[in-house]
């Protein structure tokens, strides 16, 4: 497998991962704020988004109909409809995609669910590998309480309650994300993870990413050539006069 | 898997499904494959018939049919806006969750399942349109090997009179042509069809399904599969 910069994209992708609770979206949200105020082309792209894919994975999940193999081969799904539609013409065009979660959530979600991993990485390899991928390292009970102070209900997979580690959702909680971080641990140097110590505060990690995205990264090739498009009301406003030109 | 017993032939084709106990699967897992018009479905009725009235308890299968993403699945398709591993995945979430959820239960509690198509229709379809080999057997190694495939190869020139005399037009996907193989449609669905049997008989080397001659009476048909179906049931 090879980063999208090895296979002679324009554009290149970087990827955060971590368990829920390390603060890894709010890092990734705010790098995109700062790419978007340097000017630089920015597409941001969640994990488990994809509107077509999206109504059959929230029904699987809310009945319980998900196995393992199907609770994989849903997610494959939305992530290669994002990958076809939406990465793959966008990394052509030259932007800078940011991930919030990519592959490796695949890999490490699943095979903790007991799939075998050689199938979960086949399924996968049509995609190539992201240029830099920031790996948010709390300690376990950082995360557990961040998540269970903010949502005190669990939702049935997101507590791993498929695998039956404990009858109490808190606890099944803890022993699977306890199990998710060994196996994201074990392929960390594999797959080159910039490791961030997400016990840091929010700032210096912030600027810490920064940092590393401007010395790997040539951000002045990324930038936006033509001038923006107009925000849509200026947009509508100016066809309004237009039309009333035309009726002049 | 307990060889020394002798009777567990019972495998998957790749990693299989975790934590299935596939000395467990006492039914039978038969499938008919085939294009639309090749009368797999006709075919089918007529085996459910047959095998109930012999006492056998039967389940039916097929594509597109699962509880999870079959409605989503059509919407899908409708539009035309999936592109192709998308849709490779997609059918193969579907596949998984049937299998799971219907088929192997349904074996286990000693149903004879009845499949309208299987995973080679899948793997073809996607073969013509360029998917990797590799990639689609370590998709489907998820698959359980049959007790019995059947392929009801038809001349493409019968599918398209078969086709047109039911429904009067030729389906968009059966047509392929969502490959640009011709703007023509009837001219396309002849290529496709071509291409998707081509890819049916390199399949078949590396599956050994029975291909069998659809261009026949609908009795006649019947016959040959109900013997054929006969001997797998009595093996046991």
């Amino acid at each position: 497998m090879r980063t999208f910069a090895e296979l002679n994209f324009s554009g290149r992708l970087i990827a955060v991962e971590g368990l829920d609770g390390s603060g890894k979206s709010t890092q990734i949200y705010l790098l995109k704020r700062w790419l978007e105020a340097e000017g630089i082309k920015v597409y941001f792209s969640e994990w488990n988004s994809s509107e077509l894919v999206k109504s059959a994975t929230s029904k699987g999940k809310k009945r319980e109909l998900l196995t393992p193999s199907t609770f994989s081969l849903i997610h494959a799904t939305d992530f290669a409809d994002r990958y076809e539609r939406h990465l793959l013409p966008l990394l052509r065009a030259g932007y800078v995609v940011l991930c919030d979660r990519y592959i490796f959530t695949a890999y490490a979600r699943d095979v903790t669910r007991g799939c075998p991993p050689d199938w979960v990485r086949g399924i996968y390899n049509f995609a190539a590998l992201p240029d830099l991928t920031f790996f948010f390292k709390a300690d376990l009970e950082v995360s557990l309480n961040r998540i269970l102070e903010g949502r005190p209900k669990l939702k049935f997979f997101e507590a791993g309650m498929d695998l039956r580690l404990s009858t109490d959702p808190y606890e099944s909680f803890r022993i699977f994300q306890g199990r998710i971080l060994e196996q994201y641990m074990a392929m960390s140097r594999e797959f080159n993870f910039v490791v961030i110590d997400a016990n840091q505060n929010v700032e210096t990690q912030q600027g810490a990413i920064r940092k590393l995205v401007s010395e790997r990264i040539d951000l002045e090739y990324f930038k936006r050539r033509s001038p923006l498009p107009l925000p849509p009301a200026f947009r509508r406003k100016k066809k309004l006069e237009t039309e009333e030109d035309m009726a002049a | 898997m307990n060889n020394h017993s002798g009777k567990c032939q019972r495998r998957f084709y790749g990693l299989g499904i975790p934590g299935v106990q596939l000395d467990e699967l006492a039914g039978k897992l038969i499938v008919v494959e085939g294009a639309d018009g090749s009368g797999r479905s006709t075919q089918i009725a007529r085996l459910v018939d047959w095998l109930e009235t012999q006492g056998h308890a039967t389940v039916q299968v097929g594509l597109k049919r699962s509880t999870l993403v079959s409605a989503e699945l059509e919407k899908a398709q409708e539009g035309n806006i999936l592109s192709r591993t998308t849709l490779s995945l997609f059918y193969a979430t579907d596949f998984a969750d049937q299998l799971e959820n219907i088929i192997l239960p349904a074996l286990k509690a000693g149903f004879i399942v009845l499949s309208d198509r299987y995973i080679y229709t899948l793997m073809a379809r996607d073969m013509v349109r360029g998917i990797d080999e590799a990639w689609l057997k370590n998709l489907y190694g998820i698959a359980l090997e049959p007790d019995a495939v059947f392929y009801l190869e038809v001349e493409p020139q019968e599918l398209v009179q078969r086709n047109l005399s039911k429904k009067a037009a030729l389906d968009y996907w059966e047509s392929g042509m969502d490959l640009g193989l011709s703007r023509d449609m009837f001219d396309s669905f002849l290529k496709y069809q071509e291409n998707v049997q081509a890819v049916f008989r390199q399949l078949q080397k590396t599956y050994g399904f029975t291909i069998v001659d659809g261009n026949r009476p609908v009795e006649s048909l019947t016959a040959e599969l109900s013997e054929k179906i006969g001997a797998v049931l009595a093996k046991k």
